[in-house]
């Protein structure tokens, strides 16, 4: 099907599937679905995922479009080729549905997430804690005596090596934002 | 506004049943003439004459029912309309918007319970966009792959005044789904369909919903190339049963030579069907060396279960249009002596005789029956509904259509109770025409109530029962794969189905002989008004051909055929 010159791994401009989808390794794939911002459409996109059984590893949703009524939803999910399919082409038949943007394969991508983490304690490990987070250019947004609450920007693999630091260090609790992410490149989506 | 609006979209029917929440509309639907209110006895009932109406009309059917009970009792007939794919607006009442949350008498989150089961919902909560809603939900109704919509509208809504908006200045909903397919791929199909030597078409319930013009532009097609022709139970209809190229149905109860085809043909092109589980049997060994065209204006339905190897998203229509132009002006090329090989090849399964049965004087074979029917109304100008079950196959083994829209059955959902009210809806469309449902005793019960409905509206419907006093297609499940243990598949406790319709004022015919069968039958087709015709027939009959669960279309069991073990443990699982 190469002669019909459709742009590689494309959803949304073509019908043709032109990855193979026949292989069983699991693929992660961040998906930017383009919604109508009105009452129930998260529930539907999220009741599509556990109603057909899809894997949603972060959600990521806020309106990007006031006057356009538009919010972006960032869904990182992980299936099979043919099951990632399956989920973009069932995203875009959710009626206020405008886009599905596969970002995974349609060109590269920036991802970025944030994070925060309490970390209580006192002497050597507080000391610790705050030349890593230096270390992984975290801010600290709160302190006492006893604790700090670290803001950290970067991947996911990012966040979870640095939770894996602070886990001895005194880690109480953590609250993620889930992925938010861009394709390259001066062309929008 | 509601009204309005309705009328506006050119609704002549509404099936409902009135409630607190919706007393407003009512009121208004009161005080005009030109829409007709049916009055159901179960809001389930209403959404499937809804889709009776649909589905032999083509137009969308509407529904309004009140909120909490009357919603709930709507969502069995909402999926059934979500799974085949039949237009459907649903209007429910909801609570007044301050009252919305607070578990208000009759609340039930409908939206919200309906979400799964619609192909959109909303809640009304501005009077100033209602109108604008209302058309808009007509239009996702309708366009693309059709479906069920609902719209909640609380009760305060209903009372509010608001500026009303034409269907014409509404606004264009963004949902515009594509229509016409790539010029490319349409030239690939034609350069398939001329290099074939063993093809089929198999074709679905999308080119019912794509409408007459597209089953034309079939008949066209496939008589023009000559290729045999199967159809999934949605589709049947689309290509007339008598033309010269039909194998019949396909699938788990499927005629032989059709599923024969599929399984040995090297070119499958699938018209607005879907692969259903029920079509393809085991997937692994499914039409294992054909080049597969997949035509569905439902992009998600590609590649779901099999890999195809030209998708083309469009309508069917506008894709059968392109093709037999493109086609035409490539010079109409076939390859004509490959394809009469392969028609041989088809006459030696359609040889089999799959349908075959033995016949007996004593009982009346449920076939039988079936052949009689069918040779007793052959040529009127004639509906048919079924419920779900053994009868439901052996209605679509036997019966014959010629055209589309004549035949209306739960093919996905699979809802026992579907037929009766099904048939009503059908009627009231075409009060002049021949109407029957063909059920089960158990299926049927699960809505007789609308026999008050036909009564009170003088719907003439025929309701042609195959009673065994068993769940026959559970019945035979068991027999084959449960050890013959037949777990609460038997009816027991049955009514006497003559009373019972003589007590709503139906009449009601009662045959057990096979010498009485065609003079009870005509008695049926005479008598102006519902009738219940309780048909006994043999028990224990098992409806064949049949692919076993788990196995591939050239595994299939006949009639007569040693079925104990036919089934292996994993199959049994497939249902």
């Amino acid at each position: 099907m190469s002669a019909l010159n459709i742009k590689k791994g494309s959803t949304s401009h073509s019908a043709y599937n032109l990855r193979d989808t026949h292989s069983d390794v699991v693929e992660r794939h961040t998906l930017a679905v383009i919604v109508a911002n009105e009452a129930g459409v998260l529930a539907r996109v999220i009741g599509l995922f556990s109603g057909r059984g899809y894997n949603i590893d972060s959600l990521t949703v806020a309106e990007v479009d006031h006057t356009g009524h538009r919010s972006r939803i960032t869904v990182v999910t992980s299936g099979t080729p043919s099951v990632i399919e399956q989920i973009k082409a069932q995203l875009g038949r959710i009626v206020p549905v405008h886009e599905v943007h596969d970002l995974t394969t349609e060109g590269q991508s920036v991802e970025r997430e944030l994070a925060l983490f309490k970390v209580a304690g006192k002497g050597d490990k507080r000391v610790e804690a705050l030349r890593l987070a230096d270390i992984f250019r975290a801010n600290v947004v709160d302190s006492t005596l006893e604790s700090f609450i670290f803001e950290v920007t970067g991947t996911s693999e990012k966040i979870d090596a640095f939770a894996e630091l602070m886990r001895p260090l005194g880690l109480t609790e953590l609250a993620r934002t889930g992925v938010a992410a861009l394709s390259r490149g001066a062309e929008a989506v | 506004m509601v009204v309005q609006a309705l009328m506006d979209q050119g609704v002549d029917t509404v099936f409902g049943y009135p409630g607190g929440a919706v007393l407003p509309i009512y009121d208004e639907i009161f005080q005009q003439n030109s829409i007709r209110h049916i009055l159901v006895r179960h809001e389930q009932a209403a959404v499937h004459m809804a889709e009776g109406y649909a589905r032999s009309t083509g137009k969308p059917g509407v529904v309004l029912v009140t909120s909490g009970p009357g919603a709930t009792n709507a969502v069995t007939g909402i999926t059934d309309a979500l799974m085949d794919s039949i237009p459907i607006v649903v209007l429910t009442g909801q609570v007044p918007t301050f009252l919305i949350g607070t578990d208000g008498f009759q609340e039930a989150d409908t939206v919200g319970i309906t979400r799964p089961c619609t192909k959109m919902n909303w809640l009304a909560k501005d009077p100033s966009t209602l109108s604008d809603l209302i058309h808009q939900a007509f239009h996702v109704a309708t366009h693309g792959r059709p479906g069920p919509v609902l719209i909640d509208i609380p009760k305060d809504v209903q009372f509010a005044t608001g500026s009303y908006t034409a269907p014409k200045q509404a606004k264009v909903s963004h949902y515009q789904p594509r229509m016409k397919a790539e010029p490319a791929s349409i030239e690939a199909l034609v350069g398939l369909i001329e290099k074939a030597e063993r093809p089929v078409f198999y074709t679905g319930g999308g080119l019912i919903n794509a409408g007459t013009a597209a089953c034309q532009l079939l008949t066209e097609l496939v008589d023009a190339t000559g290729f045999p022709i199967t159809s999934t139970l949605m589709g049947l209809g689309a290509y007339p049963a008598s033309g010269k190229n039909w194998l019949g149905m396909l699938g788990m109860h499927g005629l032989y030579e059709a599923n024969m085809a599929m399984h040995d043909c090297d070119l499958m092109i699938n018209l607005g069907a879907r692969f259903d589980d029920r079509i393809t049997g085991r997937t692994d060994a499914f039409s294992p060396h054909s080049t597969k065209v997949h035509v569905d204006i439902d992009p998600s339905s590609i590649n779901k279960i099999i890999q195809v190897d030209l998708p083309i998203i469009g309508d069917v229509g506008q894709v059968l249009e392109d093709v037999l132009k493109v086609w035409k002006s490539r010079g109409r090329k076939v390859n004509e002596a490959a394809v009469a090989k392969w028609h041989g090849r088809i006459a030696e399964w359609r040889s089999k005789d799959c349908l075959s049965f033995r016949d007996s004087d004593e009982l009346i074979k449920p076939q039988h029956a079936l052949q009689r029917l069918e040779a007793l109304t052959r040529g009127m100008d004639r509906y048919i509904t079924t419920e779900v079950g053994q009868h439901q196959m052996w209605a679509a083994q036997f019966l014959k259509f010629d055209a589309p829209h004549r035949w209306m059955t739960s093919g996905g959902l699979g809802t026992m109770g579907y037929g009766f009210p099904a048939s009503i809806g059908v009627q009231i469309a075409h009060p002049e025409s021949l109407v029957i449902n063909v059920a089960g005793e158990a299926s049927w019960l699960m809505n007789m109530q609308e026999l008050g409905t036909a009564m009170q509206f003088r719907a003439p419907v025929k309701q042609f029962i195959l009673n065994n006093e068993r769940l026959g297609m559970v019945r035979q499940w068991q027999e084959l794969l449960h050890g013959e243990r037949y777990s609460h598949s038997w009816s027991e406790s049955l009514p006497d189905f003559v009373k019972l319709a003589e007590a709503f004022g139906a009449k009601g015919i009662q045959c057990s002989d096979p010498a009485d069968l065609d003079e009870a039958i005509k008695e049926m087709l005479a008598h102006d008004g519902p009738v219940v015709f309780d048909c006994l027939v043999e028990k224990h009959e098992n409806c064949f051909p049949m692919i076993p669960s788990g196995k591939a279309h050239n595994e299939m069991l006949m009639g007569e055929a040693q079925t104990q073990g036919a089934i292996s443990g994993s199959g049994a699982a497939l249902v």
